[in-house]
């Protein structure tokens, strides 16, 4: 059992001086809040704070593969956002490389460059008038990558990597179909040689043979060019498939960090476990779905914001609000009543492996 | 043997030169539930779509044959028959329950104007059956709740609402179009549930319209197999997706990424254009175990092995 607030932070500095990787972002108790306006019935109004993120803790290493995942509303936008540097945290510290990513971000291009995004709607991140080879040169350009005569020959090189001919190069985003225009955000993305890829919602809503093939290009790169990858996902095989570790959030805070697999064979967090059973699976029964609604993140319950949906809460969970803990080698838990994560209980994890 | 309750034969939708839907067949029988599986463009909400008789005419045109239950074809009735028959006999459940909805009506008014139109009830009988379906799809205090606007309900609660319109008056026949993608997982399994446990009460057929064949083989009882609107293979979920025979089917199953999956090797490519599909198996510009023919003959559909495939050269061995 935990005692709440003990061993509260995870101090990347403290806990793991052993590991040869280096922290490139570690945000620490981060929290981000808007302003908004509630309407309560008719004609009335009131301003209310809506925190997106609360007490978001995470360590990235360079070179690390993290699946970030979560449901809707849950913050994962919010919080790359704060990665990027493109919002401010309300309240805690974002650091890329030891320094604030706003910093960073303000002190000139290289952390632009060095930090590239595809994002969640690839089709409308492009200007729909620049052919996919303009697309393609303006970061090389914008970041002096190489001397103008080289940019078509870089281009061609930028597509042929993420699998897409040369004479595309001359087509408008309209004339590509929804694999190949996030191919070409991606050789966008590519183009200043960033150390770190982030990505949000990269392969969703796409068919599943465009889907895998975009996946296979993304562990390529990823092992290829070194690439620091940071996934936003809601499909757990593409979380286990992609990335070596996974956060899991809910309701702006990260409630599970750890190896994904470790994770995903034996979540710890009540909220992690009902997410891996909700998971379809070939010939399983349909799991019991977990009973009730994602409260409003205006509405937060007191104590844990799992309480409500809870099949395992006890009083104290409505009396304090769990923070992120570290439990064990490399996991970290956000639970007052965590399931066990060392021995595997029978009805913990089923059978997936089914022969066909 | 009796008679399903929906028999297709031949269903082929042109839009202009465009052949959208190309000759599917497809059955089910009473208390069934069918998945039509297949990627984007497949048809599959096409089909949907011809089967409540709501394909918008402009340049389309639909032949083939649609039994269901003492009526001898679908296609081609009149609006005036499809008034007795649609949102009574058979309805559908939209991906987007938000925008299927009207914004400006409560959810309890428009369930109750469902029932008074379509089954002729009084204001008030209407008005207590309305409650009483809202309680039968899982919305609590639904007294209270028949007073909310669509926007005031979260997606997983619109769905609910939708799903309680589509089955106010126990049709024989649900089409749920992809119920669930718009909602988040946890939210996702809560409806597939219900929807299941609903049509099954009722003893009424489903139609699932998925994406995921994991879902498909957890929540029906046979799949169909859509490629460019074609049927590839039918057959019982367990025979199909255990053992696929068709490589088109064999494709989608070898895309599935599951939690633990290693390795995936799609083939490279994708669905042809209409002007540049070829006249036989539409499959064929990407089979890798196409054949001479293949491009120009289309292979028929017939029954082997427990299920129904249209391939020249299908996979015998494992
Ligand atoms: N600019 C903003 N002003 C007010 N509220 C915001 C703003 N941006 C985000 N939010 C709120 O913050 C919460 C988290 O939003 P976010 O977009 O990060 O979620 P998400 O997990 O990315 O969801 P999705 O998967 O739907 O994109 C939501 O409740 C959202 O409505
Ligand atoms: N109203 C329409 N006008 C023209 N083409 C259409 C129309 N509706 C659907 N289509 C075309 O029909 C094909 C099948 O569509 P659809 O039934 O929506 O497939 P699915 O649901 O399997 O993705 C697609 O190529 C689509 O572009
Ligand atoms: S702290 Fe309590 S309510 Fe929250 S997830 Fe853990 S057991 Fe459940
Ligand atoms: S008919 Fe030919 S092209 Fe079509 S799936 Fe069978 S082998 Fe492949
Ligand atoms: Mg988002
Ligand atoms: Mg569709």
């Amino acid at each position: 059992m935990l005692e709440p607030g003990m061993d509260a932070m995870i101090d990347p500095a403290n806990e793991r001086v052993a590991t040869e990787r280096e922290a490139l972002f570690e945000l620490l108790d981060v929290e981000k809040v808007y302003e908004v306006t509630k309407s309560e019935g008719f004609l009335k109004r009131s301003r209310r704070k809506l925190a997106a993120l609360d007490g978001v803790r995470l360590r990235i290493d360079q070179g690390a593969s993290m699946a970030l995942v979560g449901e809707s509303g849950s913050g994962k936008s919010t919080l790359l956002r704060v990665l990027l540097g493109l919002t401010e945290p309300t309240q805690g510290l974002a650091l890329y490389r030891g320094r604030s990513v706003n910093q960073m971000r303000d002190a000139g291009p290289d952390f632009a460059r060095d930090v590239a995004m595809v994002y969640q709607d690839a089709r409308g991140s492009l200007n729909p008038r620049m052919t996919v080879g303009q697309l393609i040169a303006e970061p090389l350009r914008h970041f002096g990558i190489c001397p103008e005569a080289e940019i078509p020959q870089r281009t061609n090189a930028l597509l042929a990597r993420v699998g897409l001919a040369a004479d595309v190069a001359a087509r408008y985003p309209a004339a590509m179909s929804g694999g190949q225009i996030r191919r070409v955000a991606i050789a966008r993305a590519l183009a200043s040689n960033p150390t770190v890829l982030v990505a949000d919602e990269a392969v969703s809503g796409l068919d599943v043979s465009t889907q895998a093939q975009l996946l296979n290009l993304l562990r390529k790169l990823q092992k290829d060019m070194g690439l620091t990858l940071i996934f936003i996902t809601h499909d757990l095989g593409v979380a286990s498939y992609l990335c070596e570790e996974i956060a899991i959030m809910y309701l702006g805070r990260i409630v599970e960090t750890g190896p994904t697999q470790a994770v995903l064979d034996n979540p710890a967090h009540p909220y992690s476990k009902a997410l891996r059973h909700s998971a379809p699976e070939f010939f399983e029964p349909i799991s019991d779905p977990l009973p009730g609604e994602i409260p409003s993140p205006l509405d937060l319950p007191p104590g844990c914001r799992f309480s409500g949906r809870c099949t395992v809460a006890q009083s104290d969970c409505l009396a304090n609000d769990p923070a992120l803990t570290r439990q064990g080698q490399d996991r970290a838990v956000a639970c007052y009543h965590p399931f066990a994560m060392s021995n595997i209980s029978p009805e913990g994890i089923k059978e997936r492996h089914v022969t066909f | 043997m009796t008679a399903p309750l929906l028999d297709v034969r031949g269903l082929t939708l042109h839009r202009g030169t465009k052949r959208i839907l190309d000759d599917v067949s497809l059955t089910i029988g009473r208390g069934e539930t069918v998945a039509l599986v297949g990627e984007s463009g497949a048809g599959k909400s096409t089909i949907a779509v011809a089967l409540m008789g709501l394909i918008d005419k402009g340049d389309a045109v639909i032949e083939g044959e649609a039994r269901f239950d003492g009526i001898d074809n679908l296609v081609g009735l009149t609006e005036k028959q499809w008034g007795k028959l649609r949102g009574k006999r058979l309805s559908m459940v939209f991906q987007d329950a938000g925008s299927a909805l009207n914004p400006c009506y409560t959810v309890g008014s428009q369930l109750a104007s469902v029932l008074r139109r379509n089954l002729g009830l009084s204001r008030k009988t209407a008005q207590t059956r309305a409650v009483e379906l809202l309680e039968n799809v899982g919305i609590n205090d639904a007294a209270a709740r028949m007073s909310a606007y669509p926007h005031q309900l979260s997606g997983g609660m619109q769905q609910r609402v939708m799903v309680a319109i589509a089955l106010a008056c126990n049709p024989d026949l649900l089409f749920a179009d992809e119920p669930t993608s718009a909602l988040d997982v946890t939210i996702q399994a809560q409806i597939i549930r219900l929807i299941l446990d609903q049509t099954k009460t009722r003893g009424a057929s489903c139609i699932f319209v998925l994406h995921d064949l994991a879902l498909a083989s957890q929540s029906c009882d046979r799949i169909v197999v859509l490629y460019a609107g074609q049927v590839m293979e039918a057959g019982r979920c367990d025979v199909v997706l255990r053992d696929p025979k068709h490589p088109y089917t064999r494709l989608l199953k070898s895309c599935v990424v599951e939690i633990g999956t290693q390795n995936l090797d799609p083939p490279e490519g994708s669905v042809p254009p209409y002007e540049a599909m070829p006249a036989g198996c539409r499959f064929s510009t990407r089979c890798p175990r196409a054949q001479a023919r293949c491009a120009d003959e289309r292979p028929p559909l017939v029954e082997t092995q427990g299920r129904a495939l249209a391939c020249w050269n299908p996979e015998w061995t494992r």
